[in-house]
């Protein structure tokens, strides 16, 4: 009997949806347990992790992306049902909503204005392609809801995802220190602007340093979504 | 479980189904988001299981952009063209957006504030 050739193996399993599927889920078990082992550091989040793990066994491999979003996909999926359970942490807020709410719906909408138009005004300046402007633009936003804003502006949603996490980030690293700079001595409105922001990635760094912080991001991140997903394309419609 | 996880994806469908009926430009999902948040209005109550259905889902929300980030690989030449354009968005463009935010909320929050919120 011959001992089996590994790269045909390989080439079969390729193929299959399974190893797609496992590949991520293991690639996120390894950066989330790298994370914690960092105690939270902000620049070993789970997500880059995983995604620099793939993306170089794939490229070691050959293996074409398409064929590892075969099995990916099904965790893919999921997005569409995360963006619509946001619907209830929000409702789980809605106290502190209604107690601060004219000051942290402003804070919301101008917030999430200005992060949409900074990221055009700089994206133009730098020179950056039509692709890449509209890719960029919801990169503060939730990666469930960016990456479909930026299907619906015409972007590229895969971008639109690598872009995300990189905000994600830069915010959660450099957002407590310019927070500090400018003297700001609320929770509430450094929570708030972690979650306008940084999404997810600022809003789970807010929560590991206050309570209130947290509480605030993580309903700045969920009103973010909803009004950079109803204005912005209605204000591209307008423009256009 | 079942039935909450059910009751996620009909919001979904109902979400997609009207963005494709009415072609407005809000994702079908967020439109799903809304209707679940208005019947949770409406009701006045959080189911236990729906909260534990969403909250499963949620925990590792993380996880569900790795796929579409893996294709990074997509776009390492564009990344290596427009890296200039990239940065200046990402770093001084979210700088600005905390800091919008942080400011608004702080001035027009200061009549609300509870002795919690001080740093």
């Amino acid at each position: 009997m011959t001992p089996p050739d590994l790269a045909e193996i390989w080439v079969y399993l390729a193929q299959k949806p399974l190893t797609g599927l496992t590949l991520t889920l293991s690639a996120y078990v390894i950066g989330d347990w790298i994370y914690e082992k960092s105690s939270h550091h902000p620049l070993l989040n789970p997500v880059p992790i995983a995604i620099a793990l793939i993306a170089g066994l794939l490229w070691l491999t050959g293996v074409p992306y398409t064929d590892y979003f075969d099995g990916a996909q099904f965790v893919h999926f999921l997005l569409g049902p995360a963006t619509v359970a946001l619907a209830v942490p929000l409702y789980q807020q809605l106290d502190i909503l209604k107690k601060s709410g004219p000051a942290l719906l402003a804070g919301v909408l101008l917030g999430s204005m200005s992060a949409a138009g900074c990221a055009w005004g700089f994206a133009v300046l730098g020179g950056a392609s039509t692709e890449t402007i509209l890719s960029i633009i919801p990169k503060s936003v939730t990666a469930a809801i960016a990456m479909g804003i930026a299907d619906q502006l015409g972007g590229l949603p895969s971008l639109t995802a690598v872009l995300v996490a990189l905000t994600g980030i830069t915010g959660a690293v450099l957002g407590p220190l310019v927070l500090n700079l400018a003297h700001i001595k609320d929770w509430r409105a450094r929570g708030l602007a972690m979650g306008v922001a940084a999404h997810g990635i600022g809003t789970a760094r807010a929560m590991q340093v206050n309570p209130v912080a947290g509480a605030f991001a993580g309903l700045a991140m969920g009103l973010n979504g909803l009004a950079t997903a109803i204005l912005v394309p209605l204000i591209f419609a307008l423009l256009s | 479980m079942i039935r909450y996880l059910a009751l996620i994806l009909i919001c979904q469908l109902a979400g997609e189904t009207i963005q494709v009926a009415t072609h407005i430009t809000v994702p079908g999902p967020v439109i799903g988001m809304a209707i679940l948040f208005c019947g949770l209005l409406i009701r006045r109550g959080l189911p236990q299981g729906l909260q534990a259905t969403a909250g499963g889902i949620l925990k590792h929300l993380s996880l569900l952009f790795v796929p579409a980030g893996v294709g990074v690989m997509l776009h390492v030449p564009r990344l290596e063209d427009e890296w200039w354009p990239i940065l200046l968005a990402i770093v001084p463009g979210t700088m600005i957006a905390i800091l919008i935010t942080a400011l608004v909320m702080e001035r027009l929050g200061r009549a609300t504030m509870r002795a919690e919120d001080q740093v």
